[in-house]
Formats: structure tokens, C-alpha cells, sequence
């Protein structure tokens, strides 16, 4: 090899700085396929729901956009927190940190992908949705990602906010305009998030505390996370039946609603209350079941929709 | 003496291959998507405008 070429299997890494390297499967990991899959389900149900169908095109291109922009912000979070995801186990894989993606190519991607789907949701739907997409990637990566996740154990609570707007967006989107029905899509994912991620937080807190993030467990310790966790499972349940309380869900929903928060507020007492050396297993048991609430909450109202249950008729309020 | 310049190997090209073949798919789906969207929001009288 003469001395002016560069053998890319050889070369030092700071030799090989502004060379993509990753394959098509890095980008696509830079945008959280999982947390997409979350966002798009959401937001689908969010459109099923709303009042004045779309054009299935629009509808896709609706889905689409929210789901790029969602992935968008997942990216420019990964950009910004390259350096605290090197030291995590869990996330010290990505592609930035493992070095596959470079990351300037990662900002550049997530700025790229932002206006696009900010652009094409705006074109396809209204404005208002578009603006909506636009706060929600500007809140998760400027507020939650660079502000609020290193500053402060609050950081998820407030962050949540984030991951709760696809329902809001995709209801702007088809009705142009907010009503009580995506608020209250918004509050259940709102609240959802602390206990969700806080489960999680208590069985990797040493990865954040070697990461210098705040997490709840972290600063304030197990005992007050596992507390916290089952007060806002107290809030959070009940806002899971609401739909059905409020008239634009029906007996099913009620039923799976109350089923799964019976289990969820079973799930977060027996964390709160249980011994020292249970906290482990039964938060990774939350973490899970987590999941499974508010994809049966969701997955409840579209089935509803879907095969044309009627919302439940609630006397002064119409569905 | 060689062409200056960076080297790849095999795989480092079958993955730019690849991310290249992505890129296009990606804007031609776009270009797709706007058409359609625009066919659907403008309707039949799309060529009907005023000159």
C-alpha cells in the first residue's frame, strides 16, 4: 500500500473522523424503531378515533410523518447523549457510541429527517399538527435530552410530555384542532412514563449513576422511587378508565381498562410495599406489564372502533 | 506511487452500496407520497386552475 492511501481496516479511528462506515440497520437503530412502533400505534388509534375520517393517503402520510419525526428526535437524542451512552450497558452499543455512525452524520440526519417531517405532515394534513411534531422533536431533544435529563430527577416526568403528543398530533391532524379526547389519550402516556421508566431506573441505577444522570433512584434513592412509582400509578389508572368515564370508550374498554389497572396498582403496591430484595425482580415485572397496560388501554380503544362498539352514553355528555 | 485517498474495503463498499440504494428509495418513496398527497387534496380538478 503506498503511503498516501489509507487502508480503512487498518486506519486509527481519528483518521477515519467524516467516513460513513454504518450500514442502512444503524441509521435505522438511530431513530428507535421500538419507541416508533409505540408512536405509530398511538397515534393510529388517536386518527381511528377522531371524528372526521381521513383519506387513507393522508392518513398514511399523517402516520408516516409522525413517525419519521418521532424518529428524528430519537436521533438527535442519541446525538447529544453519545457520551453517557458509551458508558451504559445498555446503551453503549448504539451506533454512536460503538462507533459505526459519526456524530455529525447522526445531526445531520436528525435535523434532515425533522424538517422533513415536520414539511410533510404540514403539506398533507394542516399546520397546526405540523406545529405540534415540531414542538414534540424540539421538546425531546432540546428541553428533555440537552436540558432537563441531566439537570434535574424530574427529568422523565416533565420529558414525558414528548412521547405523549403523537395521539395529539395525529388527532390535529384529521379534526385540525385539540379537543378533551387527545388530552386525555396525552394524560394516560404522561403518567404512564414515570412509573414506566423509573421501574427501569431502579434496576439500572449504577448504569446512571456511572453516567452522571439523575435518575430518581439515584438521587432520591430506591425506597422514594418505588413510592413515587405507586403514587403515580394512583393517578394513572384512573385516567386508564377515563375514556370510558368521559363517553368516547365503551363497556369493553371499561372492562380491559379497570382489569389492567387493577393489575398495574397490584403490581406497583407489591414494589412499594415488598421487601429490599424483591425490588429487582418485581420492578422488571412492572417494567414489562408497563408495556403491556398501555398497549391493551390502546389496543382496547381500536378494537372498539374498529368493530363499531358503542362509546358508553353518559347522561350530559355526549361522545 | 498509488491514487492518494482513502481505501475501502469490501464490506465498507457493499455497506455505502447500500446505504446509497436506501437513500434512493427513501426520496423516490417521498416523491411518491407528495404526488399522491397532492392528488387526494386537490382532487380531479387539480388541472382546472386558473392560468
Amino acid at each position: 500500500m503506498s503511503d498516501a492511501r489509507i487502508d480503512m481496516d487498518t486506519a486509527s479511528d481519528a483518521t477515519l473522523i467524516g467516513v460513513a462506515r454504518g450500514g442502512v440497520g444503524d441509521y435505522v437503530s438511530l431513530l428507535k424503531p421500538r419507541v416508533m412502533s409505540l408512536v405509530v400505534f398511538t397515534a393510529l388509534v388517536a386518527l381511528s378515533l377522531a371524528p372526521v375520517p381521513l383519506h387513507p393517503v393522508i392518513a398514511i402520510a399523517a402516520i408516516l410523518a409522525i413517525a419519521i419525526g418521532a424518529g428524528a428526535a430519537g436521533c438527535l437524542n442519541m446525538w447529544y447523549d453519545a457520551d453517557i451512552d458509551r458508558v451504559m450497558s445498555r446503551t453503549k452499543v448504539r451506533p454512536i457510541p460503538s462507533g459505526t455512525v459519526e456524530p455529525q452524520e447522526a445531526l445531520t440526519f436528525g435535523i434532515t429527517l425533522s424538517v422533513l417531517s415536520v414539511a410533510v405532515l404540514g403539506l398533507a394534513t394542516n399546520w397546526l399538527a405540523a406545529g405540534l411534531l415540531a414542538f414534540t422533536i424540539f421538546f425531546y431533544a432540546v428541553i428533555y435530552t440537552m436540558w432537563l435529563k441531566r439537570l434535574t430527577p424530574q427529568n422523565i416526568v416533565i420529558g414525558g410530555a414528548a412521547g405523549a403528543f403523537p395521539p395529539v398530533i395525529a388527532w390535529a391532524a384529521a379534526t385540525g384542532t385539540v379537543t378533551l379526547e387527545p388530552i386525555i389519550l396525552f394524560l394516560i402516556i404522561f403518567f404512564w412514563t414515570p412509573p414506566h421508566f423509573w421501574s427501569l431506573a431502579l434496576v439500572r441505577s449504577g448504569d446512571y449513576q456511572r453516567a452522571g444522570v439523575p435518575m430518581l433512584p439515584v438521587v432520591a434513592g430506591a425506597d422514594e422511587t418505588r413510592r413515587q412509582i405507586f403514587l403515580y400509578s394512583l393517578i394513572l389508572v384512573p385516567l386508564g378508565i377515563a375514556p370510558a368515564g368521559l363517553g368516547f370508550a365503551g363497556v369493553f374498554y371499561l372492562a380491559v381498562s379497570v382489569l389492567l389497572g387493577a393489575g398495574f396498582l397490584w403490581l406497583a403496591w407489591k414494589l412499594y410495599r415488598g421487601a429490599g430484595s424483591t425490588v429487582g425482580p418485581v420492578a422488571k415485572r412492572l417494567f414489562g406489564y408497563s408495556i403491556l397496560y398501555l398497549f391493551g388501554l390502546f389496543a382496547a380503544l381500536l378494537v372498539e372502533r374498529l368493530v363499531g362498539l358503542p362509546a358508553l352514553a353518559l347522561p350530559g355528555i355526549s361522545a | 506511487m498509488g491514487e492518494p485517498g482513502i481505501v475501502l474495503t469490501e464490506e465498507q463498499k457493499r455497506r455505502r452500496r447500500m446505504r446509497s440504494i436506501a437513500i434512493g428509495l427513501a426520496l423516490a418513496g417521498l416523491v411518491v407520497l407528495l404526488y399522491l398527497v397532492t392528488i387526494v387534496r386537490m382532487g380531479p380538478d387539480i388541472m382546472e386552475r386558473p392560468l
